[in-house]
């Protein structure tokens, strides 16, 4: 029996044993090239699902947004809303604290409507809620 | 009362480092933890999970030093024996079958961190801290750039370079899967593959692969200058679509159908990461994301941390393998960096110069650490350049891609 043999069957014996395996050179490049290439592989197709489902949700996102551009030259021949002039002053940014965005733009629209001021000429510095 | 004194003294853990024949080694241990929590404490280097890591660690050999006349080690955190037992290795592969795999005897005859390490050999662990870093994770750079993913994947060149490297140097299969995990940068999922694979190797890899998580900013800027060119590091990149809040919920629930389905064995990290992630951007869960992202994953980091560090005892921790180890875990984070730039190049070219490559450094997973060296170094070319969000892409592909990598290493070697 050569050295190899020998060796070999020690290693087939050892595996038996414990479970654990010893990769030849060839196996050993063969495994992290086979590996490398199925991370390669099921990464390449996420993407095209990920590109897929992105497309989608573009087009569904766009559709809606196209019909009220079509509406608008109709609009925009009002003269009434064509000379109206920009309000001046903005509201800045408002820092919010524990509390929805929704609820946030429902306060500011609400404290505008009572002091019957346009929002942009008012300015918030914080919405917090008060536990 | 002066044989009670004398029993005092001989039971002492400072007689047992020369009783003990391992004694001297826990010294050293004692001195390696002590290192180590100079470098979480000091140097900051993860002190989250080091802190956890090097205290375990310190514990595990502090309480192992006395040992009684028959081996028994009575007053041990974490003992080591118990744990072969469990998997019928080491000294304890014939007779001991009664022990295989029964957490009963753990929790009869084991010590704290004996207790806390069923959750590492469980894999409940990594997992519960992939749910809290999807809870805290938004995808959304890598929705609306989707290409970013082809960078997470070229990212985990150095797993597979070192499970080749590390197979060459005398590591079994089980071992080098372990090792070259550690070039996927991600610790949870390294911890998950070695306690599967081969959790001898447990306590060295987990510090390596932290370690070299904390120094990224260190040994990814020298790669990246040398692989890349003035020109393509000062590349703007134009901004990113903004992704709707349907796309963040769906893309958590595509990802798991199509990935656990193509590669089974990622369902636990994939599962928990993009569970997580599903609780964050549903909007109608924030109690339940508050929870992945704060309280849970802080009482994980803490069971984790000292468990970990407890298997790096003397015996087993003390041997030219661990050396081994540490070297094989930088050239895996070296070359997993190379990995992702060499691809980040490719795609400059085949973009006509829109993409600047070194996003594709980010994609060695470590969030956020590793986006944040490619807008550093993006900065240094063109101090008008803002690569951050562009590298997020990337970074969190890698994430994904480390553990189709781990899956694929499970499901070859897991047996």
């Amino acid at each position: 029996m050569s050295i190899a043999m020998a060796e070999e069957a020690v290693n087939a014996a050892a595996e038996a044993t414990t479970g654990r395996l010893k990769l030849d050179i060839g196996g050993n490049l063969l495994d992290a090239v086979l590996g490398y290439l199925v991370v390669f592989i099921g990464l390449s197709l996420l993407m095209c699902v990920v590109i897929i489902v992105g497309k989608i949700m573009v087009a569904k996102t766009k559709k809606p947004a196209e019909a009220p551009a079509a509406e608008t030259p109709a609009a925009a021949a009002t003269p009434a809303a064509k000379n109206l002039p920009a309000a001046p002053g903005t509201a800045g940014e408002v820092k919010i604290y524990d509390t929805d965005p929704k609820d946030a733009a429902m306060i500011m629209a609400i404290v505008a409507d009572k002091l019957q001021k346009p929002l942009n000429e008012l300015r918030f510095v914080s919405i917090k809620e008060v536990k | 009362m002066l044989d009670s004194l004398g029993k005092l003294v001989t039971e002492s853990g400072f007689a047992g480092f020369f009783s003990n024949p391992d004694g001297w080694r826990n010294l050293v241990m004692i001195a390696i933890a002590c290192v180590l929590l100079y470098l979480g404490i000091k140097k900051q280097y993860e002190p989250l999970l080091m802190v956890g890591i090097a205290m375990g660690c310190l514990l595990a050999n502090v309480s192992s030093v006395f040992m009684t006349s028959n081996g028994q080690l009575p007053d041990a955190l974490y003992h080591q024996d118990l744990w072969d037992r469990f998997l019928n290795t080491g000294a304890y592969t014939v007779g001991y079958e009664e022990y295989l795999h029964n957490y009963g005897y753990i929790l009869a005859e084991g010590g704290l961190i004996d207790i806390l390490y069923i959750g590492v050999k469980a894999g409940i662990y990594p997992c519960l801290i992939f749910m809290g870093i999807g809870a805290m994770t938004d995808f959304g750079p890598l929705i609306s750039n989707p290409k970013s993913l082809l960078l997470g994947a070229a990212a985990q060149f150095g797993v597979f370079f070192a499970f080749f490297g590390a197979n060459l140097l005398g590591f079994d299969a089980q071992q080098s899967a372990s090792i070259g995990i550690i070039g996927g940068a991600d610790g949870p999922t390294a911890i998950l593959t070695t306690t599967k694979l081969a959790p001898e190797l447990l306590g060295p890899i987990a510090v390596a692969a932290y370690s070299y998580m904390a120094l990224i900013p260190m040994i990814q800027p020298p790669i990246m200058r040398a692989l890349t060119t003035e020109k393509e590091r000062s590349v703007k990149m134009t901004q990113l679509r903004e992704v709707s809040k349907t796309e963040k919920i769906l893309f958590p629930i595509v990802v798991t159908i199509f990935v656990v389905l193509l590669l089974p064995s990622t369902a636990p990290l994939i599962g928990c990461l993009m569970f997580g992630n599903l609780l964050k951007e549903t909007g109608v869960t924030e109690r339940l994301s508050d929870v992945a992202q704060n309280a849970l994953m802080n009482i994980v980091t803490l069971f984790l941390g000292i468990s970990v560090g407890a298997t790096m005892v003397g015996s087993r921790f003390l041997t030219f393998d661990t050396i081994k180890i540490v070297v094989l875990g930088l050239i895996a984070f070296a070359f997993s960096t190379i990995g992702g730039l060499l691809v980040g190049k490719l795609m400059y070219k085949l973009s006509g110069g829109k993409i600047n490559p070194l996003i594709g450094s980010a994609g060695v997973s470590a969030v956020p650490m590793a986006a944040r060296v490619s807008q550093k170094e993006g900065q240094k070319a063109n101090p008008s350049n803002f690569l951050l969000m562009h590298a997020m892409g990337p970074n969190v592909a890698g994430v994904i891609g480390s553990a189709i990598a781990a899956g694929f290493l499970i499901s070859m070697f897991g047996g």
